[in-house]
């Protein structure tokens, strides 16, 4: 009985792990053929080729693009941890007057869509004269209602009497948040930092707003952009580029599988 | 002279109080000045920016030019094209929320059990979480290619009718679907196995000893234990699908015939292709209350949840 649902339990894993492994599979092959081989429409390349990485890399600024999305993407997760963690670090160690009714404030702007500010913030952005600048791709993202609340939910765990004593240490406040409060919470900084590296580096829709030329460009544009250039032709070097896109973001995932499920599910159920 | 003395005190220990709160506060508005700059010029600002465009026509610099009342939301809920984006909206989430949801509770319920190599398969379902939209538009655009593409050729080979997957207004809804299933899968997978392993081992420990079945289990156990968690990935995924907007870009460009024309896609072509920030801007309102109401819906049900229990 228990090998019959082994034998069972396996077919199934094999069979669904094949379905959804397909699309991803199937890309890395055509990323092997050459032209030919793609328009008869084979499945396994016959003679593994590298060409259309190297076309990939020669044709379409993909290096560029992948070096912008770093810059972007870096730029963002630094932003939203500095501002995230002064503003968390206000919310536990500072008891000021109307702490509360701020932080409510702060969770408020977590119900907003961020479609319901893009209009404006486009023209925001224009008038500022950041079209095609890192500015305009990243600033309008460092301040985080998530990043606070999460890490708000870490400062607590800090015991009160650290402060005292950092106080008779003679540190002040701001000495106190960089030497002990920052330190303490390397986890969730860490964790905070993973997230908006990661949603920074998938972002789609404000990057093709706000950039119109290959300056800071991202590669997740370039990518669509290379795609309807290269459609007729050339789908081996499109499929190279997007096996280069996908591996980053997929080897942090595998490498984080486990923290990743733990911080989403305290995300999800606390 | 002693009485005098303590009043004395008290003042002074008043005016420090007082000076230690005043100090307190402006100190602590000085670490928050970064977030409350920042939310206050890219939230709130344009947040009621919108709402004040949204009852303008504006110009072609997209300058409120004209104060037309609700004239826009009415012209949006008669407007034929509104009215195809917003069934086209609700098709697309009829489709793509409950299957995502179905299809990633089996993959989670096949890796809860205690197997050789079981570590493998969760990273391995988990892997679409890693792909971001555009990658998978690509990846999805090359496969429902109607003659190099490998969908068609495996229902040729199977004998089956084949599709111009993307031309094709009611086929193409479809494939739009299907790419966002397969890119739902990753995350909802996790949320739900995490979800799954949080239920107490005991409960089912007890259930084997009074000798109950597999979908016993599943239905009287399983399923109400990981309300919460299903409740939570049905809103996440619900929102999400009326944030559309990558897929559509890439795959059809709201076509054929507007079939894909979703939601936000539409607001994106009226605010930055016709420059019609108030239509847009009305639009904008409308999906806002549309999301503002599921997840107070969310709260409401997953409250009573928490009470059942």
């Amino acid at each position: 009985m228990r090998i019959v649902k082994s034998i069972i339990v396996y077919s199934l894993l094999l069979v669904s792990a094949s379905l959804i492994l397909f699309p991803i599979v199937y890309t890395l092959m055509v990323s092997f053929m050459t032209g030919g081989e793609v328009l008869q429409g084979h499945f396994l390349p016959e003679h593994m080729t590298l060409e259309n990485y190297r076309s990939a890399f020669q044709k379409v600024p993909l290096l560029h693009y992948l070096v912008n999305s770093f810059i972007v993407s870096l730029v963002v997760m630094v932003g939203q941890l500095i501002v995230s963690s002064l503003a968390a670090f206000a919310f536990v160690f500072i008891p000021f007057k109307g702490r509360n009714a701020m932080f409510l404030l702060f969770l408020s702007t977590m119900m907003i869509p961020w479609e319901a500010t893009m209009i404006p913030n486009f023209i925001t952005v224009s008038n500022f004269g950041w079209i095609n600048t890192i500015a305009g791709l990243t600033v309008p993202f460092f301040a985080l209602a998530f990043g606070t609340f999460l890490l708000r939910q870490n400062f607590k765990t800090i015991p009160k009497e650290l402060d005292e004593a950092t106080q008779i240490a003679g540190m002040n406040r701001f000495q106190f948040f960089i030497r002990v409060v920052l330190p303490i919470s390397k986890t969730s900084l860490v964790s905070l930092g993973a997230y908006g590296f990661l949603t920074t580096w998938n972002m789609y829709l404000w990057p093709l707003l706000v950039t119109n030329n290959d300056k800071v460009r991202t590669i997740q544009i370039g990518l669509k952009e290379m795609q309807s250039q290269e459609v007729a032709t050339q789908w081996g070097v499109v499929m190279a580029a997007v096996i280069i896109v996908i591996l980053p973001t997929l080897i942090l995932l595998f490498a984080g599988q486990k923290q990743l499920q733990k911080g989403l599910m305290d995300g999800a159920l606390k | 002279m002693k009485a005098g003395n303590t009043a004395e005190l008290n003042v002074q220990n008043k005016i420090a109080l007082n000076l230690r709160g005043f100090k307190d506060f402006f100190i602590g508005i000085l670490y928050l000045l970064p977030s409350l700059l920042l939310l206050g010029i890219f939230i709130f600002y344009p947040m009621i920016k919108t709402f004040y465009l949204s009852v303008f026509l504006t110009d072609q610099q997209g300058n409120p030019a004209a104060y037309v009342g609700l004239e826009n939301y009415r012209y949006l809920l008669t407007d034929p094209g509104f009215l195809h984006s917003f069934k086209a909206t609700v098709l697309f989430v009829l489709y793509t929320v409950p299957s995502s949801i179905i299809i990633a509770l089996f993959l989670a319920l096949l890796t809860n059990e205690k197997l050789k190599g079981i570590g493998l398969f969760r990273t391995l379902f988990s892997s679409t979480m890693g792909i971001s939209v555009a990658a998978s538009s690509v990846i999805w655009l090359f496969l429902f290619n109607p003659s190099i593409g490998m969908l068609n050729q495996i229902l040729t080979m199977f004998h089956l009718p084949t599709f111009h997957w993307l031309q094709d207004p009611d086929s193409a809804i479809i494939a739009v679907s299907i790419t966002t299933v397969w890119m739902n899968i990753g995350f909802a997978y996790l949320i739900l196995l995490g979800g799954l392993q949080n239920i107490p081992a005991d409960l089912y420990e007890q259930a084997n000893v009074t000798g109950t079945g597999y979908w016993y289990q599943l239905f009287k156990i399983t399923i109400p234990m990981l309300s919460p968690t299903l409740f939570f990935i049905s809103t996440v995924t619900l929102i999400n699908a009326f944030q559309t907007f990558g897929q559509i870009d890439i795959l059809t460009k709201g076509g054929p015939s507007n079939a894909t024309n979703l939601i936000v896609y539409s607001i994106y072509q009226d605010a930055f292709v016709n420059y019609r920030l108030g239509e847009a801007s009305a639009q904008v309102v409308l999906l806002f209350f549309c999301m503002i109401f599921i997840t107070f819906i969310q709260f409401k049900l997953g409250e009573k949840k928490v009470h059942y229990q």
